[in-house]
C-alpha cells in the first residue's frame, strides 16, 4: 500500500508545531500502526532526518504508553483499541493519515507525539489509593465481597491511564479517568473509609491541573480502549455531592 | 572469592522465621538520616520503594517509562500463586515450594524457594488490602483458578488482567508515598551508571530521557528492580523499552551474574509475520486448558486448517506427554514446537507455527462458554491477526520471554556489591532453569513487600553513622565522565545503520543458536559472530541527534550496546554448563526420546559470573546448590 502522512512536528513544549507530510511506499496491511512508524523512522534515519518521537512500551494494549490522535480520532478508527494494537489493514491504498499528539491543556506536547501525563499521576496521588502500609493487612478472605461488586470494582480498575478520555473530549476533561478510580475504590469495602475525602481531593485536583469539566457527550466511553463506562463519572458525582454536603 | 550464600541456619521451615528474629534494625529516628535508590517501579520497585518509605527510609524512585504506573509487570496476565488453600485441594506451604523447585528442574536454593511459598500467603492479603480487584466466588470468597505444571488451584486472578491490577496496587502505595513527600520519583529518567565508593555501592548516574541532562543521585544502598532482558532477543513478548542496561553495568562494577543464559521461551506467542515486526504478542497459557495443539502430518502442508482431516493431524503434545498432553510445562511444549517446526512440519506463511485449536472444546462445550472463558484473548487475536479463532485454530509459536537468570544475589537479595541489592526478574534465585506460570508476579511482589524491608534494615543499620554521601566524590565525577564518554561516542560514529538492525540481527543469532535448544559448536559460533557485529556496530551505527536532548535513537542504541556485551556472556553460559535443565536444553545432553538429561554429578550449582573486561572471557565461580530437604528426581511429565 502507499500511504501519505501528515504527522505534528514540534521540537519541544516551547517551539511552534506543524504539520509535516511523508509518504510511505510498500505498506503492508499487517503491519501495527506503530510498525509503520518504526518504518517511516528507519527511513529518516537514514536519510539524515530526525526521527518522529512517538510514546509506546508494551504494544499490547496494557501499558497506557502509547497514544495518537489518528485522522482526529484517540487511538485511531477503531472503538476500544489502543494506537499499538490498530492495524494498517484499516486503512486502503492511497490514504492520508493525519498523525498529532494527544492534545490538553493539562497535557502539555514535550517533543512530537509526546506529551506529558503526569497529571494524571497527581490526580492518583491526591488520593485514588486504600491508606494501608505494608504488614496491617488482615487475612484477605475477612471481608467476603460479592462477586458482582468485584467484577464491578474492576470494571472501573481496568483503567490503563493512556489519556484517550481526555484527547477527544471537547473540554479536555479528565472526569473519566479520576472517576474509574474513585468508584473502583468506593466500590469495594476497603476504600469505603476514605471515600469523602479521596472524592473531595481528587476533584480538586483534576481541576488544579487545568482539565475541564464533564457536558455528559459520553465520547470518551466510545474511545476507551478499555470500554470504561461513563457511569463511573455519576459515580464520581454522586460521591462528590455526597462528601461536599457532609464533609466534617 | 568464595560465593556466600548466607543462608539462615535451623530446619527449612524456619529459616526465614530465624532471620527476621536475628536482623539488625534500624530505629525510627536514624531510617530518616538513611537514604535508599529504588531504580524501577514495577512490582518489586514500586512494592519495595513504598515500603521502605512507609518504615521512614528516605527513597528516591526511578523509570524510564513516563509513568510508574507502566512499568511491565503490568502486562502480565495469568495470575498470582499462593499456597492459601482456599481450595482444600490439599495445598501447602511445602507443597507449592516442593512444585516451584521441581518445576525449576532443581536449579535454585531450597532456602530461597520455600521462603516465596512462606511469603505468598501475606501477599493476597496485602494485595486485596490495597483493593486489588480479585476474582471472586458468589459467595464473596477468593477464587483460585489452575495453571501449568502443578495438581492444585493456587493461582489467584483478576480476569486476564492480574499484572496490571497488582501493579496499580503497588503503584498506588507508591504514588501514596510520593504526595506525602517520602518518595521522591523521577519518571523518564534511565540508569546509565552504579556508583561504587570504598566497595560499596553509594549512587547511580542516571540520565533525563526528555531534556539529555546527565544527574548524580547518592544513597547508602542501592535496589535495582529493572525486570528482565528478554527483549535481548529483539522479538519477544516483553515491551520495547525493557533492558538489561542497570544490571549489566552493575555487573561491570562487580556485580556478579547468575545463569543469564536462562530463558524461558513461552510456547503461547503469535507468530512473526514478517521483518517490520516488533514484538510477539503473548496469548495467555491458560487457552491449553481448552485448546489442542497440533501441525499437519504432512510436510510442508499448505491446505487451510479446516481442510486437514482428523486423521491427518499430529497432536503432538498428547502423542509425546500423554499424562500432561497440552498442559505440559513451557520449557517442554517450546521445545516440542520447535522440534516440529525445524522439522518441516510448521504453519502459516512463514511456517514457523503451530494450531491451537479449539473446535473441540467448542463442540464439548459451546461457544458461548469458550467466549466466557477467552473472550478477550479471541478479541485481542482477532484485532492482531485478523482471523476468527471460534471458526478456525489460532496460529501459536514461541517467544522469548522471561528471563531466570540475572544478578546473583545472596538470601538477603543482596548482590556482590556491598549495598547493591537486585529484586524481582532482576535477579536470579527462585525459579532455577524454568519458571513455573503465575510464579514471576509473586516473586516480584514478595521480594518488594516482605523481603527487601527486613534485609535493607539489616544492612543500613551500619550505615547509620556514615552521614550523607557526596555526589562531589571522585567515584560520582568519573562514573559521570564515562557515561558522557560513551553517549558521545555512540553519537559519534554517524554510520549508515541503526540501533534496531544490530539488535534484530542479534535477536536472530540468539534465537538460533542460545535459545530452544543450544550445542557447542553453535554457540562457539555465536560468541565470534557476536564479537564480530560489536565490532561492526561501532563502526557503522547511526544516531541521529545529540545526546543533549530527547533522543529515543540514542536510548536504543545504548540498550544495545550493553546487549551486545550481555549476549556474549549468554552463549559463554550455556556453552558451560554441559547438560540439559529446564529452559536449558544442550542437544547433546538429551536421552534417545529427546528428553532433556541433568547432570547433578557435575553441574549441580548455580554458575556466577564475574565480568573480567571487554573481549575477556567471562570467570565463573559456582555456587554449589545443597539440597537437605528434598530427593533429586528426573522431570517428567509423561
Amino acid at each position: 500500500m502507499k500511504i501519505y502522512l501528515k504527522i505534528w512536528r514540534q521540537l519541544n513544549a516551547g517551539a511552534e508545531g506543524k504539520m509535516i507530510n511523508y509518504e510511505m511506499d510498500n505498506v503492508i496491511p499487517h503491519m501495527s500502526f506503530l510498525e509503520m512508524m518504526d518504518t517511516l523512522n528507519e527511513k529518516l534515519i537514514l536519510e539524515g532526518d530526525r526521527p518522529v518521537e512517538f510514546d509506546h512500551d508494551c504494544r499490547e494494549g496494557i501499558c497506557g504508553q502509547c497514544g495518537l490522535m489518528i485522522n482526529g480520532r484517540a487511538h485511531g478508527p477503531l472503538k476500544h483499541t489502543t494506537t499499538c494494537q490498530l492495524h494498517m489493514r484499516e486503512f486502503k491504498d492511497g490514504d492520508t493519515i493525519y498523525i498529532e499528539p494527544f492534545r490538553a491543556a493539562g497535557f502539555p506536547v514535550k517533543r512530537d507525539l509526546k506529551v506529558d501525563r503526569s497529571a494524571f499521576d497527581r490526580i492518583i496521588g491526591a488520593g485514588g489509593f486504600v491508606s494501608v502500609n505494608t504488614g496491617q493487612a488482615p487475612e484477605a478472605n475477612g471481608i467476603p465481597i460479592a462477586h458482582e461488586i468485584a467484577e464491578s470494582a474492576f470494571d472501573s480498575a481496568a483503567c490503563i491511564g493512556c489519556g484517550a478520555c481526555v484527547a477527544t473530549c471537547k473540554n479536555s476533561s479528565a472526569a473519566l479517568f479520576t472517576a474509574a478510580k474513585i468508584s473502583h475504590l468506593v466500590k469495594l469495602p476497603q476504600g469505603k473509609v476514605e471515600a469523602q475525602k479521596r472524592a473531595l481531593s481528587m476533584v480538586a485536583q483534576m481541576d488544579a491541573e487545568q482539565f475541564g469539566h464533564c457536558s455528559n457527550t459520553e465520547s470518551c466511553e466510545v474511545e476507551c480502549p478499555q470500554n470504561i463506562s461513563v457511569l463511573n463519572i455519576a459515580r464520581m458525582n454522586w460521591e462528590f455531592g455526597k462528601a461536599a454536603i457532609f464533609r466534617k | 572469592m568464595e560465593l556466600n550464600a548466607k543462608i539462615p541456619p535451623g530446619p527449612l521451615e524456619q529459616k526465614w522465621s530465624y532471620y527476621k528474629d536475628h536482623a539488625k534494625l534500624v530505629n525510627p529516628a536514624n531510617r530518616k538520616k538513611l537514604d535508599v535508590i529504588v531504580v524501577g517501579t514495577g512490582l518489586a520497585g514500586s512494592a519495595a520503594a513504598a515500603s521502605l518509605a512507609e518504615m521512614g527510609y528516605k527513597v528516591k524512585s526511578f523509570c524510564f517509562q513516563d509513568s510508574a504506573r507502566r512499568a511491565h509487570s503490568v502486562a502480565a496476565q495469568g495470575g498470582v500463586n499462593a499456597a492459601k488453600n482456599y481450595k482444600n485441594d490439599g495445598d501447602s506451604v511445602y507443597r507449592m515450594f516442593y512444585d516451584t523447585l521441581k518445576g525449576g528442574d532443581f536449579r535454585s536454593r531450597e532456602a530461597n524457594v520455600y521462603r516465596l511459598a512462606e511469603c505468598s500467603l501475606a501477599l493476597i492479603d496485602q494485595a486485596v488490602a490495597q483493593g486489588v480487584p480479585f476474582g471472586r466466588e458468589y459467595g464473596g470468597y477468593l477464587n483460585n483458578r489452575s495453571f501449568g505444571g502443578v495438581q492444585v488451584s493456587r493461582t489467584f486472578y483478576s480476569r486476564g488482567q492480574t499484572g496490571q491490577q497488582l501493579l496499580l496496587g503497588a503503584y498506588q502505595a507508591l504514588i501514596r508515598q510520593v504526595s506525602a513527600k517520602a518518595i521522591s520519583l523521577y519518571t523518564r529518567h534511565e540508569m546509565l551508571d552504579l556508583v561504587v565508593i570504598d566497595g560499596k555501592a553509594r549512587g547511580i548516574i542516571v540520565r533525563n530521557l526528555d531534556t539529555g541532562e546527565i544527574e548524580r543521585h547518592a544513597a547508602h544502598a542501592v535496589i535495582l528492580a529493572t525486570g528482565g532482558f528478554g527483549k535481548i532477543y529483539y522479538l519477544s513478548t516483553l515491551a520495547m523499552g525493557c533492558n538489561a542496561s542497570a544490571i549489566w553495568r552493575a555487573h561491570k562494577k562487580g556485580a556478579f551474574m547468575a545463569s543469564p543464559s536462562w530463558t524461558q521461551i513461552h510456547p503461547t506467542s503469535l507468530p512473526q509475520s514478517g521483518e517490520y515486526q516488533s514484538k510477539l504478542t503473548l496469548m495467555s497459557e491458560s487457552l491449553r486448558n481448552d485448546g489442542r495443539i497440533w501441525v499437519p502430518l504432512k510436510q510442508a502442508d499448505n491446505r487451510k486448517p479446516n481442510d486437514i482431516p482428523e486423521a491427518e493431524r499430529d497432536y503432538y503434545l498428547e502423542r509425546r506427554y500423554p499424562a500432561f498432553g497440552n498442559l505440559a510445562p513451557r520449557d517442554i511444549s517450546s521445545r516440542a514446537a520447535k522440534e516440529r517446526i525445524d522439522a518441516g512440519f510448521g504453519i502459516g506463511a512463514q511456517k514457523n507455527a503451530v494450531y491451537l485449536d479449539f473446535s473441540k472444546a467448542i463442540k464439548e462445550q459451546g461457544q458461548d462458554k469458550i467466549k466466557e472463558k477467552y473472550g478477550n484473548l479471541f478479541s485481542m487475536y482477532r484485532k492482531i491477526t485478523d482471523i476468527d479463532a471460534y471458526s478456525e485454530p489460532m496460529m501459536i509459536s514461541p517467544a522469548a520471554h522471561f528471563s531466570m537468570g540475572g544478578l546473583w544475589v545472596d538470601y538477603e537479595l543482596m548482590t556482590t556489591i556491598p549495598g547493591l541489592f537486585a529484586l524481582g526478574e532482576a535477579n536470579f534465585a527462585d525459579h532455577g532453569a524454568n519458571r513455573l506460570g503465575a510464579n514471576s508476579l509473586l516473586q516480584a511482589c514478595v521480594d518488594g513487600y516482605f523481603i527487601a524491608p527486613y534485609t535493607l534494615s539489616n544492612y543500613l543499620s551500619d550505615e547509620i553513622k556514615t552521614g550523607s554521601i557526596d555526589t562531589k566524590h571522585p567515584e560520582f565525577e568519573m562514573a559521570e565522565a564515562a557515561v558522557i564518554e560513551q553517549l558521545q561516542k555512540l553519537s559519534a560514529i554517524n554510520g549508515n545503520k541503526t540501533a534496531d538492525y544490530y539488535h534484530k540481527k542479534l535477536g536472530k543469532l540468539l534465537y538460533d543458536h542460545c535459545g530452544l535448544s543450544r550445542n557447542k559448536s553453535g554457540l562457539e559460533y555465536a560468541i565470534s559472530e557476536i564479537k564480530l557485529l560489536r565490532a561492526d556496530f561501532y563502526q557503522h551505527l547511526k544516531v541521529p541527534g545529540t545526546p543533549a536532548e530527547m533522543n529515543g535513537e540514542l536510548e536504543k542504541a545504548g540498550r544495545v550496546a550493553d546487549y551486545l556485551e550481555v549476549a556474549e556472556l549468554m552463549c559463554y553460559d550455556a556453552l558451560t554448563r554441559e547438560e540439559s535443565c529446564g529452559a536449558h536444553f544442550r542437544e547433546e545432553y538429551q536421552s534417545p526420546e529427546g528428553e532433556a538429561m541433568r547432570n547433578d554429578e557435575k553441574f549441580c550449582f548455580v554458575s556466577a559470573w564475574a565480568w573480567t573486561g571487554l573481549n575477556q572471557e567471562p570467570k565463573l565461580y559456582p555456587e554449589p546448590l545443597v539440597f537437605e530437604n528434598v530427593a533429586l528426581t528426573v522431570r517428567s511429565y509423561k
